[in-house]
């Protein structure tokens, strides 16, 4: 009998948790031989295709802090460059369309990697028989949208696909902008003694559009939160010290964000379920579906990781923005256990938050 | 799979006597109350939804009588931790 | 939330605490098993166990309607749904329970078409917006959600629906938990009895629990409150040497149950001789199938499936887990080959499962995260 046997079940336990959290660092290894949409959803299988095809190829500097943008410096400027695609599905919903999240999302990217958002590009992947009207109205809300932002859209492709596939039309815009704050933006800087901080409630971009698609016969009074939040870090990173990371909180929502810091600044994300603002709706449609608000898609909200002494200070900063109107401290980072976001619940218990495997709610963004 | 919740009744279909709208949250749906034809819906009743179907109406008397209960029990409890606290042992 | 956020109140979790607690005879272990996913999934979800004294171990039942099915049923599912023009409808927590070939997911990657529903009365909508498709719901579930399925195969024959039928592969909780109480390997103190499953059959099933076998089962509700206190109840039980059937739930469950939920069943469906679950093997009378009267819908006629019993992968220990037998963590492949990512088994596969419940919510040291939460 080893010595495993005999020791006491806590013990046992823990070698095993030990043995685990080996097996999770191990490289990144796609098992599947086809793609399957849980490879979209933001969650583990996105993370380890991500790792496993395309960081293995590509992999350089630039590329490996795996951040919202990439930081690059070109003849002594320093910009950042971002790009994300879009297959929302449906076009329209109530509180914008794919147009509204093609530009939003891209500026966002750009804003919390401490980026003042210059320049846009729109590729536009249209199915043959897509109304032209329907194209109009999202290039429109591209062009109010960019306005509202202070970007451009300076350059674009157009292709044509055989009905029945791009599902109308799918977008991807790249973004520049240039990188005006000083200080090292990054999730590998977050630290035990970090304050985290929401500026709004979470999950009504992915309710909103869950429920737009009229296959669930829910109604709701709910709209996409989509919105661009340059002008919300501006005012964050022009007053408060001390802010390490944002990111805005897309595909996978809040939690997929905290496992992200988690693993990279190898912390413990501690969060109070009590504090992260959940408006009424969208925790009704979540009860009734079974899902967590935490997994749900946002398309304006961000996630900030700040030095613990300006926690107040940054929460005002928020605060005062109409974007932030809501925003909450919703936890601390400690030092143990390192990888592990935990909540407290509601309940006064604790457990993990860990990534999901797939996404509750497919192409939502 | 065992996902039930509570939800209120807000009306009944007209042309679908079988089907009532209910409120979760502020979050509305249409759900089939066949299985409670026995003992009648109305606006206002509470009732368990699972898949999309009302499997029993919540009883507000028995819901009161658990919160008394559990009330009771954390009355209980602030007493005895007062007590304790203010007792002295010497 | 009404009847929602009173039963979720730390206070009175603390005061059923210690009410448990001062129940507990000192260096008496005791054990309860909690049936229902649905309860596993809340008890991790809210972390119920920090309020459990060390000497009252919860053991995590075979309730979970989506881990039981066979992975030679997922197969049949699949090959249904390869057959030109049917749409498949599930729910969502079935569409990643692997089969031997892989999951939903996997075959919708394939070419197939299973599309997610909330209701099997979607399935009917779906139907009628596609009459060229024949439209072939995967039924699962207890008695909770099979009234639900009987009462959507009768509108569609009243509706004259003829692209709708039903893959049915509900099961009944008694057999279950019988075989439970048959284990010679495991010692029980008493049930933390299904809750939504007794709306429909009511209390009564459960009495021979307490008769025969003399074990204390509290019907209990899915708030963390409603959990505590039925450990409560079980405890007193214990401490007066009682052992009875308890309705916790009595602002949702009807001791008689729900007729008009049986009659639809009764109508609809009929019993199967026998049933394999998986981990606990085959079990007579466990199961339902649709009726010949009703033959029109049901999909197992239409669509001759391989019916190929596939036997779980060796390292599988999902039996011993299902029985209470095993912690997740005692699984010799838990957490390293078998994951969310990778499920070998059962237990990892739905979010209620025992081991998924475990790997998701409480894979931590007690005390260390204690630390880390207070400090």
């Amino acid at each position: 009998m080893s010595a495993q046997d005999t020791a006491p079940p806590s013990e046992r336990e823990q070698q095993v948790l030990d043995r685990i959290e080996r097996a999770r660092r191990r490289r990144a290894k796609v098992k599947e031989e086809r793609i399957t949409l849980a490879h979209g959803s933001g969650g583990k299988a996105s993370q380890t295709l991500i790792e496993a095809i395309f960081l293995e190829s590509f992999r350089n500097p630039l590329l490996e802090p795996l951040e919202d943008a990439a930081e690059l410096t070109v003849s002594g400027a320093r910009l950042a460059l971002t790009t994300d695609s879009f297959v929302v599905s449906p076009l329209f919903f109530p509180g914008g369309n794919i147009g509204d999240l093609a530009v939003n999302g891209t500026v966002n990217d750009l804003a919390v990697s401490g980026a003042r958002p210059l320049y846009l590009t729109a590729g536009f992947i249209l199915e043959e028989g897509f109304p032209v009207a329907d194209l109009t109205a999202i290039v429109d809300s591209m062009r109010t949208a960019a306005d509202a932002a202070g970007v451009s859209i300076v350059t674009g492709d157009t292709k044509v696909v055989q009905r029945g596939k791009a599902d109308g039309c799918y977008i991807n815009t790249a973004g520049v902008g240039v990188l005006e704050h000083p200080g090292r933006l990054g999730i590998a800087t977050v630290r035990p003694g970090d304050a985290i901080l929401v500026s709004g409630p979470i999950g009504e971009h992915g309710v909103t559009v869950m429920l737009a698609r009229g296959e669930l016969d829910i109604e709701a009074d709910l709209v996409s939160d989509t919105a661009p939040v340059h002008d919300l870090v501006a005012g964050l990173l022009g007053t408060v010290p001390g802010v390490r990371a944002m990111r805005d909180a897309t595909r996978g929502g809040v939690a997929t964000i905290l496992n992200e810091v988690a693993r990279a600044a190898e912390v413990a994300v501690v969060v109070d379920e009590q504090t992260i603002p959940v408006g009424t709706e969208v925790r009704g449609a979540s009860e009734l579906l079974g899902i967590d608000p935490l997994y749900v898609a946002c398309e304006g909200r961000i996630v900030v990781f700040v030095d613990g002494a300006s926690a107040d200070e940054a929460l005002a900063a928020l605060r005062r923005h109409p974007l932030g109107e809501h925003a909450a401290i919703i936890g601390r980072v400690k030092a143990d256990p390192p990888g592990l976001v935990l909540l407290n619940t509601v309940f006064g218990g604790t457990r993990i938050c860990d990534l999901l495997v797939g996404d509750p709610l497919p192409r939502i963004c | 799979m065992c996902l039930g919740i509570p939800g209120e009744v807000i009306e009944i279909l007209t042309d679908r006597p079988d089907l009532a709208r209910v409120d979760v949250s502020g979050v509305k749906r249409a759900i089939n109350i066949g299985l409670l034809e026995d003992e009648g819906v109305e606006p206002g009743d509470w009732v368990l939804i699972h898949v999309g179907f009302a499997l029993s109406k919540i009883d507000e008397d028995e819901a009161k009588a658990a919160m008394e209960f559990l009330e009771g029990i954390g009355k209980a409890y602030d007493d005895e931790i007062a007590a304790l606290r203010d007792s002295h042992i010497v | 939330m009404r009847f929602v956020d009173e039963f979720r109140d730390a206070d009175k979790a603390r005061a059923l605490s210690a009410k448990i607690t001062s129940l507990c005879e000192p260096g008496r272990e005791y054990k309860f098993m909690e049936v229902c996913g649905g309860h596993t999934h809340t008890i991790y979800k809210h972390g119920l166990e920090d309020y459990l004294p060390e000497n009252i171990t919860l053991i995590h039942g075979p309730g979970c309607p989506v881990c039981v099915i066979p992975m030679g049923r997922i197969d049949d599912a699949i090959h249904i749904a390869r057959r030109p023009g049917v749409l498949m409808t599930s729910f969502g927590d079935m569409m990643r329970v692997p089969g031997s070939g892989g999951n939903f997911f996997d075959s919708n990657a394939e070419g197939t078409n299973i599309r997610m529903v909330y209701s099997p009365l979607d399935s009917l909508k779906i139907a009628r917006q596609n009459p060229d498709q024949q439209v072939v719901f995967m039924a699962i579930g207890f008695e909770t959600t099979a009234p639900s399925t009987a009462m959507t195969v009768l509108r569609a024959a009243k509706d004259g629906i003829e692209n709708f039928s039903v893959f049915c592969n509900h099961i009944t909780i008694i057999p279950a938990i019988k075989a439970i109480l048959d284990s010679p390997d495991l010692r029980l103190d008493g049930f933390i009895g299904p809750g939504h499953v007794s709306t429909v059959i009511g209390c009564r099933p459960y009495e021979f629990i307490a008769a025969d076998y003399g074990k204390p089962i509290v019907v209990a509700g899915f708030e963390p409150l409603d959990i505590l206190q039925s450990i409560y109840m079980l405890m007193l039980q214990l401490k007066e040497g009682r052992s009875e059937v308890e309705n916790q739930y009595s602002r949702v469950v009807p001791w008689e149950g729900n007729l008009t939920a049986l009659r639809a069943i009764a109508e609809v469906m009929e019993l199967r001789p026998y049933f394999e679950w998986r981990g606990l093997g085959f079990i007579s009378h466990s199961a339902l199938r649709i009726r010949e009267k009703y033959a029109a819908f049901d999909a197992e006629l239409h669509y001759e499936v391989p019916g190929v019993r596939v036997a779980d992968p060796k390292a599988c220990q999902c039996g011993e887990v299902l029985k209470g037998v095993l912690k997740p963590w005692e699984c010799k492949v838990f957490g390293t080959a078998c994951t969310p990512e990778t499920p070998i088994g059962t237990c990892m596969v739905s979010p209620e499962g025992a081991c998924a419940a475990y790997y998701n919510f409480g894979r931590f040291t007690r005390t260390r995260v204690r630390e880390a939460s207070l400090s």
